[in-house]
């Protein structure tokens, strides 16, 4: 469930075990947690991902659908984000009460990755100022144990290069009326550049020190994190406090370079592990849920 | 009928099976750690995942308990991407609202409510991908998500939806066959005692053929509630042989 307790003393537990470099699970302070991503697990979307992180569960599937791009960019494309938080994760979310939560997730979504420096949003554009294509995000979070945004960026990288575009053919009848035609063929696709997406690494602040990852507990314990979207070069995209407490400057620097190492790191095995997948093609066993 | 063949002169239907074969199921329990009981279905390309927490003190104002049984709280909504169009909404139109009581109502037939006074158990179903028989596929999961977290029943409840076309009843229909315009019924049913927790028909029907059409659905259940068991044995033997470790 995503509300805890934790009292007093197993607050203290815990963040000395910070300041030793040891946590309550073993890992050290720039460790993650078991991570396994799995894509393509939901047919009728373009592209889809399910990451567990931890306890933490997340799928999300991408629709695209055409669209009439923005007045001010009109020869680009665009991306929606939706976050549902739903009652599977916790009862608290029933009715209406994860909607601030996920209106909360969906904003910072849009901050860090609908923009053309993380993905070419010009390759949506279909017709400059008449259609383009709009990627519907839909993240649905099925459990919380911390540590949503490092997930969900992980998630949503993962199903955008699964995502699969249909090509499009424009035919011009006689009286100069356009039609567009999308392609049967499910090879005759096109693939997002997914090399600048970044993923997100939330650095919580416990004591003096700050760690990756934290679980539920730890950040029950820690009074603000940093949240630091970072590409594959190590550009820090965005950079946001979250959190009611307050950060001094140079823990603020510090946490930067740690975001931007940890990462950097984040981005190698994940693109191999997603190229891997990819090249088992049809052989791979698609587990989903009932592994 | 706008050109589809729901049923070919061979007997066979749109996916290739017979007029009373189920499609694939498959199901797992235990989803997830956190919830008190979980399960995850999977009835031919419809997927649905189901969530149980409680008995537990009844949330919210203390009004709606109940004092000599528990209050069975159900919700049931649809991912946005799992329908052909996106939804704008996962829950809260009349459809899942309508739906939500329905596996209420279910639920509220098989589960021992009287064990549990004042007190409130949840249950929580999502779909994440449609392909016709959402109802039916919410109740199987719910059921074995219910039997993951301990909450004893009467009996297994199981639920099918069956079809009319050319006076054939068809089992277990997908999307294409519900939206073919024919008549279709959900039937939930307690397979032991054939006791009916839920019934409902869209569309009309001559009397005539009713009896046909809930034996085809009666049967269907019948067949279901054996792969359940054999899904709640399964994942016994399993858990078992990992505590014994």
């Amino acid at each position: 469930m995503a509300t805890i307790q934790v009292s007093e003393a197993e607050k203290v537990y815990i963040m000395h075990g910070v300041r030793d470099d040891s946590r309550v699970d073993g890992r050290g302070c720039e460790d993650y947690r078991h991570m396994e991503i799995e894509t393509d697990v939901v047919s009728n979307t373009d592209g889809s991902a399910k990451v567990s992180l931890g306890q933490t569960d997340i799928l999300v599937g991408i629709k695209a659908e055409i669209g009439r791009p923005r007045p001010m960019v009109p020869d680009e494309g665009y991306l929606e984000f939706f976050v549902d938080c739903s009652a599977n994760a916790t009862p608290e979310f029933e009715g209406r009460g994860g909607e601030e939560l996920g209106v909360e997730l969906s904003n910072n979504l849009y901050k860090v990755f609908n923009n053309r420096h993380s993905l070419d949003l010009r390759s949506l554009c279909i017709r400059p100022g008449e259609n383009c294509w709009v990627l519907y995000v839909d993240v649905l979070l099925l459990q919380c144990d911390g540590n949503l945004f490092d997930a969900m960026s992980i998630a949503i990288k993962a199903a955008l290069f699964n995502t699969r575009i249909p090509n499009v053919h424009i035919s011009e009848d006689e009286e100069g009326g356009k039609e567009i035609e999308l392609s049967d063929d499910p090879y005759d696709c096109m693939r997002l550049n997914v090399e600048n997406v970044p993923c997100i690494v939330t650095l919580c602040k416990i004591g003096h020190r700050h760690v990756v990852d934290a679980t539920l507990q730890e950040k029950s314990c820690s009074v603000a994190s940093l949240l630091i979207s970072v590409t594959h070069k190590g550009t820090v995209t965005c950079v946001r406090k979250l959190g009611g407490g307050s950060l001094d400057p140079d823990s603020i620097f510090e946490m930067t370079e740690t975001g931007k190492r940890v990462g950097k790191m984040l981005h190698v095995p994940l693109m191999e592990l997603l190229q891997k997948e990819e090249n088992l093609g049809r052989e791979r066993t698609k587990v989903g849920f009932l592994a | 009928m706008a050109g589809l063949e729901l049923l070919s002169d061979q007997g066979y239907r749109l996916d290739g099976r017979k007029a009373t074969e189920l499609r694939k199921l498959q199901a797992r329990m235990g989803v997830f750690g956190q919830a008190d009981g979980s399960a995850y279905m999977e009835q031919g390309n419809t997927k649905a995942l189901a969530v149980v927490y409680g008995p537990h003190e009844v949330r919210g104002s203390r009004s709606k308990s109940l004092h000599d049984r528990a209050v069975i709280n159900c919700q049931y909504s649809m991912a946005t991407f799992s329908t052909a169009e996106r939804k704008r909404r996962p829950h809260g139109d009349r459809k899942s609202s309508e739906m939500s009581l329905h596996l209420k109502q279910t639920f509220e037939a098989a589960v021992l409510t009287q064990l549990y006074p004042r007190s409130q158990i949840d249950i929580y179903v999502k779909i994440l991908q449609s392909d016709g028989g959402n109802y039916s596929a919410c109740v199987n999961a719910a059921t074995l998500a219910l039997v993951d977290a301990g909450i004893p029943m009467r009996d297994y409840v199981c639920a099918c939806t069956a079809g009319f076309v050319e006076d054939t009843p068809l089992a277990d229909l997908c999307h294409a066959e519900e939206s073919g315009g024919g008549t279709t019924l959900s039937l939930a049913l307690l397979p032991r005692s054939e006791s009916i927790a839920l019934v409902q028909m869209d569309a009309r029907l001559h009397q005539d053929h009713l009896p046909a059409l809930m034996e085809a659905a009666t049967v269907a259940c019948k067949g279901l509630s054996k792969v359940l068991d054999d899904v709640v044995r399964q994942h016994l033997q399993e858990v078992s042989v990992q505590t014994r470790e």
